[in-house]
């Protein structure tokens, strides 16, 4: 009865209201369009800025193959680097890159993991109150700085330690591994803190040491996260232009050893770009460097990718 | 790094953009007003051994002419020249002749030299050099001579420092030097900083600079018995030197020629040019040409 008669009290004027109510957006509809237009409208800038780009480099990559008829096949195997006299090998740089970007993962690795245990198992406090500040400052440094740090310190050091010019893999590694150093730190503390507190528990509850705790299952559970830190610290070695530029040498020639000077596929994009006139071989070539870069990268994602859906399954339920 | 570059690009991008809007409006300001009325935006970009004497030149040029924007900016004499060829810049600077750069057409552009520099090796102060002929300097950049001890210098390896390919100081010292012949794979580096650091440092190391990079921490050398001065360059007993120009597509505008007037002005050339390193254009005895030919005024 209730109901009728509230009903009726309102019949004269709610349908109205009730209809237009239906018809019309209410504040919180148009607060929530407006919301969801920004979003769409970031993630397209974002989605245009990417595309046009990777668009960008690719259309100039492919040119030298397109415009100046070179041979894909001769350009990734041959190893003569002159493009001013339109000789494009530019496998000493693609081996250079990968020499110094593996040979920074494989020293900075061990230190990496050493102090993420540390910082997680050994002494959590110190851990998060000196090595975490210690770390994130060792991010915070431009590459320049590390540039500057390798051709005053670390070449003079090399050459007096082994001989040569001190220009070379070696001293180039030893940059990257100070750098990549805190992106794999910082990664393997994550996926260290990520494991689940009972595998700890059940481990030292069945009696082993905290060493074999550590090795045998925490590690073991960390692997996916800490190959992921591993290749997220090589992407950035790859990539890593300036500080690995000033202490290289910078010669476009296969390395032979660590301690003469050779180049990479970075070190010749920033060594070169500026000397060379849009749309000539010279220039071309250098943006297929940057091409071969860019898949690279993409390539590190697509691994990092697989690896984390093969981590799912090795623990979590 | 990576990231910084291509931000730098990016700004490089828009200031050039705007540089271009900027134009459009002096030219028909300024084209019929008398040069105490000049305004409007003037770039300069290009080549590194020009920049510092193009950025405080502007400077000063701006400091007469308040409403004048003048920007220099670095890059590359390729990029220089490109840039100044596309119609993105009012100046491409450069080190080198247009006509000396693939992908360049010079017919197109309008040369105005505005000093000249002069390039000589420089060796690490261990190894014992001090003058080397011509020819030992070939072969040494060739990879023939690899010791300096067969120059008469130190039981001690040579290490060879080049500038990028492409670089005009390269160029000017592999034209005047290497004659055509090619130089053996080394290290490059991309700016004079670099070497000067590199050289002074790295024992047996030998590379080439412009005169207002040499230091008191580098070994000057001498080719055949000529010392790398000013008034050798001036009547081209030294033969390793080169022009610094800034490069205009067509016709400049006002401001930009007006720019240009005050650049090779008997002022500029007497004081900025000669206090910054550089060798006046008024001084010189001779002539070269984009060829290489030289010839005595």
């Amino acid at each position: 009865m209730e109901q009728t008669s509230s009903g009726f009290k309102q019949e004269d004027t709610q349908p109205k209201d009730w209809a237009q109510q239906l018809h019309h957006a209410t504040r919180a509809t148009r607060e929530d369009w407006f919301g969801r237009g920004i979003s769409y409208l970031c993630i397209g800038v974002i989605i245009l800025v990417v595309a046009s780009m990777l668009w960008f480099i690719t259309s100039k990559g492919i040119a030298t193959f397109t415009q100046n008829h070179v041979n894909i096949g001769q350009f990734l195997t041959g190893t003569n680097w002159a493009p001013d006299q339109g000789k494009t090998g530019a496998l000493p740089m693609i081996v250079g890159s990968f020499a110094v970007t593996f040979a920074a993962a494989l020293v900075a690795t061990p230190f990496a993991v050493g102090t993420a245990i540390f910082m997680t198992e050994i002494a959590p406090k110190r851990g998060r109150k000196v090595l975490q500040p210690v770390i994130e400052l060792l991010v915070g440094i431009p590459s320049v700085v590390y540039g500057f740090i390798g051709l005053a310190v670390v070449v003079p050091f090399m050459r007096h330690l082994v001989g040569g010019s001190g220009f070379g893999i070696i001293s180039a590694t030893f940059v990257l591994f100070v750098m990549v150093l805190p992106t794999i730190t910082t990664m393997t503390v994550d996926s260290l803190r990520a494991v689940p507190r009972f595998y700890k528990e059940a481990s030292l509850a069945l009696g082993a040491t905290r060493w074999q705790t550590v090795s045998r299952v925490i590690l073991r559970a960390a692997t996916p996260g800490i190959l992921t830190a591993i290749i997220f610290g090589m992407a950035r070695a790859f990539g890593e232009a300036l500080a690995v530029q000033m202490v290289i040498g910078n010669a476009a020639v296969m390395p032979k050893n660590l301690i003469s000077p050779a180049s990479t596929l970075t070190s010749q994009l920033t060594t070169g770009i500026g000397d060379t006139i849009d749309g000539t071989l010279p220039n071309n070539a250098l943006w297929s460097l940057a091409l071969i870069l860019l898949l690279m990268s993409l390539f590190f994602n697509a691994l990092v990718r697989v690896i984390a859906k093969r981590g799912q399954l090795s623990h979590e339920r | 790094m990576n990231k910084g570059t291509k931000l730098a690009m990016g700004f490089a991008t828009i200031t050039l953009l705007l540089a271009g809007c900027g134009k459009a409006t002096s030219s028909t300001s300024s084209s019929k007003s008398s040069s105490a009325e000049l305004s409007g935006k003037v770039t300069a970009v290009g080549s590194t051994a020009l920049q510092p004497l193009a950025a405080k030149a502007g400077a000063n040029f701006t400091s007469k002419h308040s409403k004048v924007n003048l920007t220099v900016q670095g890059g590359g004499s390729g990029t220089g020249l490109s840039q100044v060829q596309s119609g993105a810049v009012s100046l491409g600077d450069s080190d080198i002749f247009a006509e000396e750069k693939k992908g360049i057409d010079a017919s197109k552009l309008t040369d105005h030299k505005v000093a000249v520099v002069g390039m000589g090796p420089v060796v690490n102060k261990d190894a014992g050099v001090k003058n080397l002929k011509m020819s030992q300097l070939k072969q040494i950049f060739t990879g023939k001579i690899t010791n300096w001890k067969m120059v008469g210098g130190k039981d001690q390896k040579i290490v060879i420092i080049n500038r990028a390919q492409g670089s005009g100081t390269r160029a000017t010292f592999e034209n005047a030097v290497l004659k055509g012949a090619t130089a053996v794979k080394s290290q490059e580096q991309d700016s004079n900083g670099a070497v000067q650091k590199i050289v002074a440092t790295t024992p047996g190391a030998v590379s080439y600079l412009a005169f207002s990079y040499y230091t008191n921490k580098l070994q000057a050398v001498s080719v055949d018995n000529v010392a790398p001065t000013d008034n050798n360059v001036e009547n081209n007993k030294w033969k390793i030197w080169s022009y610094e120009h800034m490069y205009t597509k067509g016709t400049p505008n006002a401001t930009t020629a007006a720019f240009l007037k005050y650049m090779t002005s008997k002022d500029v050339q007497n004081s900025l040019v000669k206090d910054m390193g550089y060798i006046s254009i008024h001084d010189m005895q001779v002539t070269k040409d984009a060829k290489g030919v030289v010839t005595s005024k």
